[in-house]
């Protein structure tokens, strides 16, 4: 029996690395710190009715942003490993095995659980607010959204100290993620901890395109909407037609290693080629979904922070729509080499630079905004002041990837690695910090110090060229992408040895923008007036942090920039006071079923990572149950009575 | 604005309506969509199986195996039963909500014989020495089909769900739009199912 113990445990958790044990140990210490906190301070309670019930999207907002932050710092971790190991010849700091889960762990946290929750995040924060309404379309499904991606990931993570991490690449190419190559419950982590935050993603794609179209205020037409708005909405049609191919995918993949079904097989009639167009079809367009919704932000950012309005708005509109279109269209430019026809290629290399064009076009309109106006260099602006030519050199290498004889060279070297880090960070983690340094006054009513912040900024910014710019040089040197060791005799080390003092440099940036959230908490500059930025859209209109009902009064939209045309009729006099009519507001009551629905699902994703099947099946059987549940509930939403209306407003320093 | 005063004078009851009724609009627009991924789903999964049509690696072929007399029968229980959830609609148009859930558990009675007869299939199949591990045709066949079937079965499940619900509150908005959407639902798995049984059952008898 004792014996059985011990077999079980040393095959179920993993073992023999130091770093394993230090990580078990701190996450053990970690659990036990919140567990005692929240049962010291009689939190309990307040965390359930607060936070895990809860259907506001703004603290839906705040609960991804907190995980994504967290995501990045593992996914942050898993790169200064990489680069550790890298930075000398003959390193012997990680082992083969070891260094193939870290750059697995790293991709897709990266992309899945830090850019997307990083996203939704902004969405959830932003988008209600600037439409002036109340809430998204569907509130309760928006918490089971957040939950489910919540619990996707922690599913992913768990794989790091139970049964062992994944091994085969970000996108687990078969035949190395068939069970013949890939035994062991690492790879079913992979598979279930994306399925069931996929489903989330797909959720959330749904509800923010019908708040979009059906929920702005009255009076506020689709060629008036914020171009923030329109880069969400954008995104969320890339969202609804990607991820159903990124669930099918997967989920042939996972019955390929489960039921012994031959779809990517190298026997039995399989195809692994058909995996590779399968899951490019979703995650060609993924890069997209994340980098538009950035360059919404960098929009509203480089109006604000000219003072003009911005320039070009149609020609965004258009090219936010049309790369929405193309990026459907490029999928096989991530395998020139599979050995196609001519004309094929061709195809997929001329879309591919088709790209160009409609980026092109928002470049020009944010430098032809900054032209002449007064700009000030506040935070959000840094950063998008940075990412203009960070992202320039990023789509230009693009362009050079896509000339499809070159790619034969180029393919899966290190030149890759550069190109994709430059447009991903440089555009969508560049785009997403403008995004947070931006909201963060709206959402908790301070901002963040822009001392601390300037020092993260520089830390980054030199960081990333000193990191990635040698690694355009080690591509054409020959080196190949997921080497874990190489010689001395290759002429790599230098470089390599620069590019690890670079993401370090990264690393101390974001060591400064934790420590400028923690200082800003108790010394930031509160924002008593909701305008921190005298910004233009209508999110700036009400009081800072916003209220739960959002808008106290519906606002009637007539202009676009509709808050700056207040702002501009107010100070000439023009402005008519319209008398205050206060209703009372039609609020969703708060739920637990999208947190214990989201509980069973990963009670699925965990039985059929270890094949156990039973325990997916009592998961299955919660989760048709909390959908039965919450079907036959029809006492889902209340009213807020006007005088608490008044009083919150009152509270806030507006008097109505 | 004499309608805005007079909804004060009698409270919120009205203005509640209102915005249930709204409300609901909005979620048969959420479902629209919601179908539409559904779509991309099933074409997916279709062009998986255009792939793997003649990747029979040695095994059984479809021409052997299928049965078309049975696949027929079930075609038309399922068109039948697209037909009789439309007659649940048009009684729930005309008010009467005993006649609705007669339509709909009829409908539910048609889509539960489907769901047997293709579970019958499957193991007749499997009898033959055709599983999902077989070839990568019979993988596609078995997960296209049988996401097919699940989602029938999960329409099942959730007809009964509207059954009891309408028994117990009538037909007001929101029982209205769950109706709407469920028939919306078994249309278009309906249409899919036309696709399915040509593609799959007519061109691989052919």
């Amino acid at each position: 029996m004792w014996e059985n113990i011990k077999q079980f445990a040393s095959e179920f958790f993993v073992t023999g690395d130091p770093l394993i044990y230090g990580a078990d140990v701190s996450i053990a210490l970690t659990m036990i710190a919140i567990v005692f906190v929240l049962t010291k301070y009689k939190k309990w309670g307040w965390l359930w009715r607060e936070w895990l019930t809860t259907v506001d999207h703004k603290r839906i907002g705040i609960m991804y942003l907190i995980a994504s932050l967290l995501m990045l710092f593992r996914g942050g971790v898993d790169a200064l490993l990489m680069r550790l190991q890298l930075a000398f010849p003959n390193m012997e700091f990680l082992h083969s095995e070891h260094y193939n889960a870290i750059f697995t762990t790293h991709g897709t946290i990266m992309i899945l659980f830090m850019a997307m929750p990083m996203m939704f995040g902004l969405f959830n924060m932003v988008v209600p607010l600037q439409l002036g309404a109340r809430d998204v379309a569907y509130p309760f499904l928006n918490a089971l959204s957040f939950w489910l991606f919540m619990l996707g990931a922690m599913l992913f993570n768990l794989s790091f100290v139970i049964g062992g991490s994944p091994e085969a690449g970000w996108l687990s190419y078969p035949p190395l993620s068939q069970n013949d190559f890939s035994p062991g419950p690492g790879q079913n982590f992979w598979i279930w901890g994306i399925q069931i935050s996929g489903i989330g993603s797909l959720a959330t794609g749904i509800n923010f395109i019908v708040t979009i179209l059906k929920m702005r205020a009255p009076g506020m037409k689709l060629s008036q909407m914020p171009l923030f708005s329109w880069s969400v909405l954008s995104s969320s049609i890339m969202i609804i037609f990607a991820f159903p191919i990124l669930t099918v995918t997967i989920a042939l993949l996972f019955l390929d290693r489960f039921a012994g079904a031959h779809f990517f097989t190298m026997d039995g009639g399989g195809n692994p080629m058909m995996y590779l167009n399968l899951i490019w079809m979703w995650g060609h367009p993924e890069v997209y979904i994340v980098v538009v919704p950035a360059f919404g932000i960098f929009s509203e950012v480089v109006a604000t922070f000219s003072r003009k309005k911005i320039f070009g708005y149609k020609s965004m509109v258009w090219a936010l729509m049309a790369i929405a279109v193309a990026s459907f269209f490029t999928w096989a430019h991530h395998f020139f080499t599979m050995g196609t026809s001519a004309s094929v290629i061709a195809f997929f290399a001329i879309s591919t630079m088709v790209i160009a064009i409609p980026t092109g076009v928002k470049v020009f309109n944010w430098l032809f905004t900054m032209f002449r106006g007064r700009i000030s260099f506040k935070q959000p602006m840094l950063w998008t002041i940075a990412f203009i030519p960070c992202f320039l050199v990023g789509g230009a290498t693009g362009v050079m990837l896509a000339v499809a004889p070159a790619d034969y060279q180029y393919h899966n070297s290190y030149f890759l690695i550069a190109h994709f880090h430059q447009v991903l960070i440089g555009g969508v983690v560049f785009g997403y910090l403008a995004g947070i340094y931006y909201w963060w006054p709206k959402l908790f009513g301070f901002k963040l110090d822009e001392k601390l912040g300037k020092w993260g900024f520089w830390f980054w910014n030199i960081g990333f060229y000193v990191c990635f710019m040698p690694q355009y040089a080690l591509g054409f040197m020959g080196m190949t992408r997921r080497y874990y060791t190489y010689g001395w005799d290759r002429g790599w080390a230098d470089m390599n040895l620069v590019s690890t003092v670079g993401a370090f440099m990264m690393g101390i940036g974001f060591i400064f923008q934790v420590w400028q959230i923690a200082y800003s908490i108790k010394h930031g500059e509160r924002d008593k007036t909701g305008d921190p930025w005298n910004a233009r859209t209508l999110e700036w209109s009400i009081p800072s942090p916003a209220p739960f009902y959002n808008f106290a009064v519906v606002p009637t939209v007539k202009d676009s920039d509709d808050w700056w045309a207040t702002k501009q009729a107010k100070a000439n006099g023009t402005y008519k006071e319209e008398p205050v009519h206060l209703e009372p507001i039609h609020m969703p009551k708060n739920s637990g079923i999208p947190f214990i629905m989201s509980l069973f699902w990963f009670l699925v994703g965990f039985g059929f990572t270890f094949g156990w099947v039973w325990i997916a099946v009592i998961g299955f059987i919660g989760v048709f149950a909390c959908m039965w549940v919450r079907s036959f509930q029809y006492d889902t939403d209340y009213y807020v009575p006007v005088d608490e209306v008044r009083r919150t407003e009152a509270s806030l320093g507006r008097v109505l | 604005m004499q309608q805005m005063a007079k909804h004060h004078d009698h409270g919120h009851g009205h203005d509640h309506d209102h915005g249930h009724e709204e409300h609901e609009q909005l979620k048969v627009l959420g479902f629209w969509i919601f179908v539409v991924t559904d779509c991309i789903l099933f074409g997916s999964l279709f062009a998986t199986y255009a792939v793997m049509m003649h990747s029979y690696a040695g095994g059984p072929t479809g021409k052997e195996l299928f049965e078309l007399p049975g696949i027929i029968a079930s075609t038309f229980i399922l068109l039948t039963s697209s037909f009789t959830s439309g007659l649940a609609v048009l009684a729930m148009n005309k008010g009467k909500v005993k006649e609705l859930i007669a339509w709909l558990a009829v409908t539910a009675v048609l889509g539960l014989s489907f769901v047997v007869l293709e579970i019958n299939e499957f193991t007749h199949l499997v009898h033959e020495g055709a599983t999902i591990a077989t070839s990568g045709f019979w993988s596609a066949f078995f997960t296209l089909v049988g996401t097919h079937g699940l989602h029938v079965s999960v329409g099942l499940f959730w007809m009964v769900a509207l059954m009891i619900q309408l028994k117990r509150r009538g037909i007001t908005p929101v029982t209205r739009r769950k109706v709407t959407n469920l028939s919306l639902y078994w249309h278009f798995l309906d249409v899919v199912w036309i696709f399915l049984f040509t593609v799959v059952y007519l061109m691989g008898v052919m």
